[in-house]
């Protein structure tokens, strides 16, 4: 499942949708579109809170001045 | 005071200078001095005046014991970056002379600058007008942060209290989101190149949202990088959002003032670069079900709806409502017959009502009370007079039985009708 949402964007959108299903205005076609919608939306939201992997990394200059990006030791010992 | 005979005596035996001669001479010693020819001095200004006129400035350098006279001359002073003040610390070069009219020796000031914190300060405010005029610190121009950044920039000391602020608070916070470290010495005269230069490396990675430059707390002298117009600049010039994050909460620094957001340490930093992994997933939680409930009470209740409208009457006994039909169509049927009744009726009586009047009317009947119509057989028109026909004429007389047809013999006028 890819998407374009922004994480803050999808949430307003499943917001949006949950208030019409609770306000029940609606025709049941719409009903059942927007809960597919937004079940959908809580599983790109979910995806997006979760989808990083959490890595500290640092960059680092070799003598020619090449930046490269390994992991960060130092990381996990500062945390401490 | 009684003069002593030996003053006497020395002054016929020693030279008698003049008081020129002696400043003058005064004046060649302190000028030929190599230390006197070019002196740095340190010192706090005071009784500064500045000459209208001539343009020339006086005033008195002094530490705690001692106080020299100083001057600086127009062509020295016009391109001083600041106006000097009594109680300024400043650094003076010149050199030393003799003014020999007074016979003050003064430093004559070249040049001159603020010392220690003070210099800082004006360096500090300067660079702040001049960025400001620019327009680098516009509202503007500020762009809003991220809310959910999945990669964080972070350019500081990798050795700092800063660093294991950041750290500790961004992971707390969200502990699965990814971090680059660009190390940079945050102090010290390389410090502006690298955290510039850091900028600009953290923006060739296409995928960071956020970048946090900072560095715990110190002195003015110590946080002076973050004051520097070369990381002014590159701030301003980053494509990815910037917070800065410099020292403690009253440090405000040139690059707060360039920064998308400035955080007054960077534990503060920490909090508003990234929302809590922990909260955003309660209100996920809590909106699916929601969203879950609220889709479930619709159904529910188009369904309670339906199954009140399978109760409805129609539905359940539809023959009722043929019966009814029905009966109303009776009740339609009886009242057509009854009416037409009574309209035919009506219709009738009304016919009978009309015939005996016309009854009354027909000539026929007349006929039968013994009165009968003649009628003048050649113009066919009723003879009313005697006149309407003429002897020989043949006329109709029409009897309530049949007609006579006669000859007219004679007239026989009446008297009385005229």
């Amino acid at each position: 499942m890819t998407c374009n949402y922004k994480y803050e964007e999808a949430l307003s959108r499943l917001e949006y949708i949950t208030e019409q299903l609770e306000k029940g205005d609606l025709t049941l076609d719409e009903a059942l579109t927007f809960f597919e919608e937004g079940i959908k939306l809580v599983k790109i939201c979910s995806k997006m809170l979760d989808e990083a992997e959490g890595k500290i990394e640092i960059l680092t200059k070799d003598l020619e001045g090449n930046i490269t990006i390994k992991d960060f030791n130092g990381g996990s010992e500062l945390l401490e | 005071m009684k003069k002593s005979p030996l003053f006497l005596e020395e002054t016929n035996l020693k030279p008698v200078f003049t008081v020129s001669e002696v400043n003058y001479f005064i004046k060649n010693l302190i000028d030929s001095n190599q230390i006197l020819r070019q002196v740095y001095i340190r010192g706090e200004i005071s009784n500064f005046k500045y000459h209208d006129i001539s343009g020339h400035m006086y005033f008195t350098l002094k530490d705690e014991k001692s106080q020299i006279r100083c001057v600086m001359f127009k062509n020295c002073n016009r391109l001083l970056p600041f106006v000097p003040e009594n109680g300024m610390n400043v650094i003076a070069f010149g050199f030393i002379s003799v003014f020999t009219r007074d016979g003050q020796y003064q430093l004559y000031i070249e040049d001159l600058q603020p010392d220690g914190i003070g210099a800082l300060y004006i360096a500090f405010e300067k660079l702040k007008a001049h960025l400001e005029k620019e327009g680098l610190f516009a509202p503007e121009r500020k762009r809003m942060l991220p809310f959910l950044p999945k990669r964080i920039g972070l350019i500081t000391s990798p050795t700092g209290a800063a660093i294991r602020d950041l750290l500790t608070v961004i992971k707390r916070r969200f502990p699965n989101v990814n971090i680059v470290i660009a190390p940079v010495l945050v102090q010290g005269k390389d410090a502006a190149d690298e955290i510039s230069s850091a900028i600009s490396e953290l923006n060739s990675f296409e995928d960071i949202d956020v970048i946090i430059v900072g560095r715990g707390g110190g002195s003015i002298e110590e946080l002076w990088a973050f004051n520097e117009e070369k990381v002014a600049r590159a701030i301003a010039n980053s494509r990815i959002p910037v917070i800065s994050a410099v020292g403690h909460e009253t440090d405000y620094t040139i690059a707060d003032f360039v920064a998308d957001k400035r955080a007054p340490t960077p534990s503060a930093a920490g909090e508003m670069v990234i929302p809590e992994k922990r909260i955003l997933k309660n209100e996920l939680k809590h909106l699916s079900l929601r969203l879950v409930n609220g889709f479930y009470n619709f159904i529910g209740e188009k369904r309670q709806k339906l199954e009140y409208l399978k109760m409805s009457p129609v539905f359940k006994r539809p023959q009722t409502y043929i019966v009814n039909c029905r009966l109303v169509i009776e009740e339609l049927l009886g009242r057509l017959n009854k009416d037409t009744n009574y309209y035919i009726t009506k219709q009738k009586s009304i016919l009978s009502n009309s015939i005996s009047r016309l009854e009354a009317l027909n000539p026929l009947s007349t006929l039968k009370r013994g009165y009968s119509i003649c009628i003048n057989n050649c113009t066919n028109k009723v003879v009313k007079q005697i006149a309407d026909v003429n002897k020989g004429d043949c006329i109709r007389v029409l009897l309530s039985d049949g007609n006579l047809l006669c000859k007219v013999d004679e007239w026989e006028k009446r008297g009385n009708a005229s």
